[in-house]
């Protein structure tokens, strides 16, 4: 085959105040027609960076310290910028993330291709538009003469961003850079995209350079990989023998973080940890804090033994016909709207110490079920039972409501669910404090700092504010925050679907050490069927607000009833495939 | 300590930049040097205005002191009543300051209020807040201050006016003003609302007051901050139009637009220096507090970088 971009020793550096930052280190990288090449990473890889500098789109005030891109016999680093710009688009073109944002919002379809087609070549309208529809129906548009003139909005997801492969087809590219291009779509969708960009890629000869944080994407589609890591090449090579076989402890540990669909594990092993334990000064400590203080605070109302929740379990959370409406936002003044309904006749039971994860697809109403529970919204139908009572909607509980402090929540973005202005300290003592759980401040900073041990932070993050920390620790700090309040119900909101995969691995690793040490009943909402597995005992599947199928979790997993579970699973990229093949 | 210093300098994103701005600095200096000679004007000037006994009317109209006709104890002239106009800018510049700060505190605790309020509850109390809000935004400031200003001389007793000048002249700019805090924060705290931090407050059970005072204010101080300098140069600038135009403070505090009214009387007959002084000092310290609002708008937004 013929290298159609070849890579050498290429550096990239960022000038930063804190000293030069770089970003990439002696990258070597090759790619051939009619072959998709896997770059994969976790965040601040340099994986995007790689993309930036092969279109020499490096954002100021990056630039590239060494090395040289070569692209069929051309060195791209000589070019002028007008070259540069001709090149961009025509022979080198790019699938972004998210659909939603790549295209314009205010051009019909059409538009946008024609005017793309006609600023790279020389052809007549009704010409152009006959490429377009090409374009189109090759990238699998069904009815394309009537779609192509509406708007980006009247597409799904897999819709647009079919629109946009279809746009980067446009000018015949030899070199497709795609970013993340399925992260954005539901599994049922990414599956059928991966599968165009495989069949586009071989029927059209073209090399595909694709950009990814999963590594069942790489395994799925890709013939090579390249594993970077903090702008460094850790291992390349084919991807079966990368994968199956990987030689660096790096990937080594990457592959033990990936949660497998195929059987659940007890805890993730050998994956990489959380080195803030070792960087940072664990010298300095509250006196008389350590996890112990946490455990026994924690099991202070009552003494948990396993075998015992086991033998007496009771149902903590009960929920018959729950419904939940939106109407939209305007009040109705002068008419009222219809709405729309997020949840319907939601029907299902918890025992204590279970844990139950919720899977579906966006806007299938798991994060509208979880905020019914904890009263953030209230459901229009159906009721609730907590600890055999029944429990008020949220604009008819009172703040003084014990089940306010029973029920805890952890959320999805840890960027966004602490408080930036708070020291973690205040952040910590907050439930505390609101709950007056104890008044004694010694008290309070001691058990701060031991919940802190307990989540395996040092003692020493009380002091500091939540920006200083990375995704997973404050993820970390979320989680203390919800267990100080001495919850006996823990809902998880995609706790780590904002996180890598090997600081997931240990997020989900430490949630399953604190539920079983604890017992506590852990509602956990994914839309990762592979998490759920390796965290949950039943699992409920929601679509459209509708409840599909209910089971435990190792009978759903080996045979799920509903048409669209197995559909799920069947469209979930996997390791499975790989793993058989060892 | 230096170390400390150096290490909180670069890492705090705030002073860092002002740290490389010299344009800022020089704004800054000027806005703490107007300031601090404002705040100790009674230590500074060599005459107190106030003083009636102190004045000669023999004394009027002196031209500055580098003039042939003038005399050195009066550096940059006397105005027309005879009083020292070094000794008048400064006390002048301490009344329009005062009023300016007085006025500004007012409009932003009123708007801050109104604003997390309508943010945060949305509803009703928004659509109609927000809508006397459009209502008065699209009168110009000046005339809603005239007209607040107009209203209160009607109600109070004659007698009464000049005592109370100063705090109906704080109200009239202060209600003028709270629209722009009650739109920015009313937008702020929208954002902020739907954060998780938020609802992880609002599922605990926590009082909405508590919820807008502990979480959301400490997190949009950003854009308050901005509208806080900027519009203290409106608020003061406002002062002294309201005061040149005759319906500000009375004519034996002058401020500074009083003594600019006094001096266009005098421009045309020879006597420059009463417009001229008052003038340069009002014009350095709003171009020097704009220019730092701008400094804050800019450091403090993310999207500029």
């Amino acid at each position: 085959m013929d290298v159609l971009l070849n890579i050498n020793n290429l550096s990239v550096k960022f000038p930063t105040r804190f000293g030069e930052f770089s970003a990439l280190d002696n990258i070597d990288l090759s790619v051939a027609a009619g072959e998709i090449h896997g770059l994969v990473g976790e965040s601040g890889a340099g994986k995007s960076t790689v993309g930036a500098a092969i279109m020499g789109l490096l954002q100021s005030p990056g630039y590239v310290a060494s090395g040289d891109i070569n692209f069929m016999g051309e060195q791209l680093g000589s070019l002028s910028a007008e070259q540069y710009h001709a090149m961009r688009g025509q022979r080198i073109s790019m699938i972004f993330q998210d659909p939603q944002t790549s295209l314009n919002p205010l051009l019909r379809v059409s538009q946008q291709l024609i005017e793309t087609i006609r600023q790279h070549s020389d052809v007549s309208y009704s010409e152009a538009r006959k490429r377009a529809i090409a374009l189109l129906e090759e990238t699998g548009i069904r009815d394309v003469e009537q779609r192509m003139d509406e708007y980006p909005h009247q597409f799904s997801g897999g819709m647009r961003q079919r629109v946009v492969i279809a746009l980067a087809l446009c000018t015949n590219p030899e070199l497709i850079i795609a970013d993340e291009p399925t992260t954005a779509l539901d599994v049922s969708v990414q599956k059928q995209i991966l599968a165009l960009i495989r069949s586009l890629c071989t029927t059209r000869n073209i090399g595909i350079i694709l950009i990814t944080h999963d590594i069942g994407v790489i395994n799925e589609i890709t013939d090579r990989v390249t594993v970077l890591r903090s702008g460094r090449v850790i291992e390349s090579g084919l991807t079966a023998q990368v994968l199956g076989n990987p030689s660096d402890a790096y990937t080594k540990a990457l592959m033990a973080a990936v949660p497998r669909l195929d059987k659940r594990l007890d805890r993730f092993r050998n994956i990489v940890s959380d080195d803030i334990l070792t960087k940072e000064n664990t010298s300095w400590v509250v006196e008389g804090a350590n996890a112990q203080f946490a455990s026994d605070w924690l099991l202070q109302d009552h003494q948990f033994d396993k075998q015992q929740q086991d033998n007496d379990a009771r149902s903590i959370l009960s929920v018959t016909n729950l419904a939940v409406t939106f109407y939209s936002g305007q009040p109705g003044w002068f008419k009222r709207d219809e709405g729309f309904k997020a949840l319907s006749d939601i029907n299902f039971t918890m025992r204590t110490g279970e844990v139950l994860g919720i899977v579906g697809e966006s806007g299938s109403g798991k994060s509208t079920l979880a905020k019914a529970i904890v009263g953030l919204v209230d459901p229009s139908a159906g009721e609730m039972i907590f600890n055999a009572e029944a429990l008020p909607p949220g604009s008819q509980r009172a703040r003084t409501h014990p089940a306010r402090r029973q029920i805890q929540m952890v959320f999805q973005d840890p960027y966004s669910s602490l408080n930036n202005r708070q020291k973690v300290e205040d952040i910590i003592a907050e439930p505390i404090r609101f709950y007056n759980m104890t008044s004694d401040n010694r008290k309070i900073r001691q058990l701060v700092a031991s919940v802190l041990e307990l989540v395996e932070m040092p003692q020493s993050a009380m002091l500091k504010y939540p920006h200083q920390f990375s995704g997973g620790q404050r993820q970390r700090i979320a989680v203390a925050r919800a267990l100080v309040a001495r919850p006996e119900f823990l809902i998880c909101d995609e706790p780590t679907s904002a996180l890598d995969v090997s600081i997931q691995a240990q997020i989900l690793n430490l949630l399953k050490d604190l539920q079983q040490t604890f017992g506590l009943s852990i509602l956990f909402i994914s839309h990762n069927l592979a998490v759920i597995r390796q965290i949950s005992d039943s699992v409920l599947v929601l679509r459209n607000g509708a409840l599909v199928e209910s089971a435990q979790t190792e009978m759903f997993f080996s045979a799920p009833k509903h048409e669209y579970s197995q559909m799920l699973l069947r469209e979930t990229p996997s390791l499975a495939m790989l793993q058989e093949q060892q | 300590m230096i170390n400390a210093w150096r290490r909180f300098s670069r890492e705090n994103e705030l002073v860092y930049l002002f740290l490389r701005n010299r344009v800022a600095q020089l704004a800054a200096l000027i806005a703490i040097v107007s300031v601090g000679a404002a705040a100790f004007a009674n230590f500074i000037a060599p005459t107190n205005p106030y003083d009636i006994a102190s004045i000669d009317i023999m004394d009027s109209l002196i031209p500055p002191a580098w003039n042939a006709d003038g005399e050195s104890h009066f550096i940059i002239g006397t105005d027309d009543q005879g009083r020292d106009l070094f000794s008048a800018i400064l006390y002048g510049t301490r009344l329009s300051l005062t009023v300016g700060l007085l006025s500004i505190t007012f409009a932003s605790v009123l708007g801050v209020t109104v604003g997390l309020m309508a943010g945060y509850f949305g509803g009703r109390f928004d659509a109609i807040v927000m809508r006397i809000a459009d209502v008065q935004l699209s009168l110009p400031a000046i005339l809603v201050a005239l007209l607040i200003d107009g209203i209160a001389r009607g109600i109070l007793p004659q007698d009464k006016h000049d005592s109370l000048m100063i705090v109906v002249l704080t109200v009239a700019i202060g209600l003028s003003l709270w629209v722009n805090f009650a739109r920015t924060v009313r937008a702020s705290t929208f954002v902020e609302r739907n954060k998780e931090y938020v609802q992880a407050s609002q599922i605990m059970g926590m009082h909405p007051v508590r919820i807008m005072l502990v979480h959301i204010l400490p997190n949009i101080m950003g854009p308050i901050l901005v509208i806080l300098t900027v519009d203290l140069a409106v608020a003061v600038l406002l002062e002294a139009t309201l005061s040149f135009l005759g319906v500000g403070v009375p004519p034996n505090q002058p401020s500074l637009g009083t003594l600019i009214r006094i001096g266009t009387e005098y421009l045309f007959s020879g006597e420059w220096w009463i417009v001229i002084f008052p003038s340069g000092m009002l014009i350095t310290m709003i171009v020097s507090i704009n220019i730092l609002g701008d400094f804050l708008r800019d450091a403090l937004n993310p999207r500029l970088r």
